[in-house]
């Protein structure tokens, strides 16, 4: 087996970290933007911008943010799959900045889920 | 995709799926030469000579149940339409270079665009990737490696309140926002 370099263990040290917050309830979820060809095409970077603003402005310290590809449903993005810890995970549709400002208020902060713009609840494993 | 920071996040994103640990993108803006090179290259798991050849057809894909990938296809015609060309070199095993050059006075040239909204887009979103950032341009030169941000933050995550923070700062003393 190839030995593992400092920054390779740092990493691991990093996502461990992450998973064991999650895990143990010290973040209160994630909030992943899907940043596929489809999403970024239709405005998934400016969904991420305005997330991440509002995060920063509120001050919000137990949320985790990651990007992953595309979901499979092009027609519906900008997409989001917001995931508390023990619950279903949510996916949202058709987003823009407005509103996934009202879920992280709504959903991740409140607890709420904001079901006008959801797609589906419990179509995911939940992590 | 109207902005040419569009492209180079979501060629990035391709090479974070290919199980890139390294990702270096350099964007050098040659005014003299009348050039605008965008260089996307990374470690991930390279493609067979097959996907290779078909990199560039908008109905070839490697993801099961698709039918279209249009990634790069989108950043060839980009380039394309403003007098330069597109090259993607691969090896299984050993990574891929996607090299954009585009004329860089071209009417249909794209605007480079929002290029510290994708940066930050990529760093926090995939918080396991290193990036190494360089973009030259008459202006001077501004880079970025996200293994210095990582050691400032001590274990904290890249994608946590701390780590977002600290991509930001990292990003205003270095020229990118």
């Amino acid at each position: 087996m190839a030995k593992l370099t400092i920054s390779e263990l740092q990493k691991l040290r990093e996502k461990l970290a992450q998973e064991r917050q999650t895990r143990e309830g010290n973040a209160r979820g994630q909030i992943i933007i899907h940043m596929g060809t489809c999403g970024i095409a239709a405005g998934a970077r400016k969904v991420m911008t305005a997330l991440l603003e509002a995060m920063d402005k509120q001050n919000v310290r137990d949320v985790i943010v990651n990007t992953s590809g595309c979901a499979g449903m092009c027609s519906k993005e900008p997409m989001a799959t917001v995931q508390m810890a023990q619950q279903a995970p949510v996916k949202y549709i058709s987003l823009n900045e407005e509103k996934i400002v009202r879920i992280l208020n709504e959903h991740v902060l409140k607890g709420s889920v904001v079901k006008e713009y959801a797609l589906a609840m419990g179509s995911e494993r939940v992590g | 995709m109207e902005e040419l920071a569009l492209h180079i996040l979501d060629i990035a994103e391709n090479s974070i799926r290919a199980g890139a640990q390294t990702v270096e993108i350099e964007i050098v803006e040659d005014v003299q030469q009348d050039r605008l090179h965008i260089t996307i290259r990374d470690n991930g798991k390279g493609m067979d000579k097959r996907t290779l050849r078909h990199a560039l057809d908008p109905f070839f894909t490697t993801k099961v149940g698709k039918r279209v990938g249009l990634g790069l296809p989108l950043l060839a015609a980009a380039a394309r339409q403003a007098g330069g060309d597109i090259a993607v070199r691969s090896k299984r095993g050993a990574g891929t270079e996607v090299e954009a050059v585009f004329q860089y006075s071209h009417a249909d040239r794209q605007p480079l665009g929002n290029l510290g909204a994708t940066l930050e887009t990529l760093i926090i979103g995939n918080p396991d990737v290193d990036f190494r950032l360089l973009h030259r341009s008459p202006k001077g030169e501004k880079q970025l490696d996200t293994r210095d941000i990582r050691a400032a933050l001590n274990g904290a995550p890249i994608n946590s309140i701390e780590g977002i923070r600290r991509v930001k700062q990292s990003m205003e003393e270095n020229g990118w926002l």
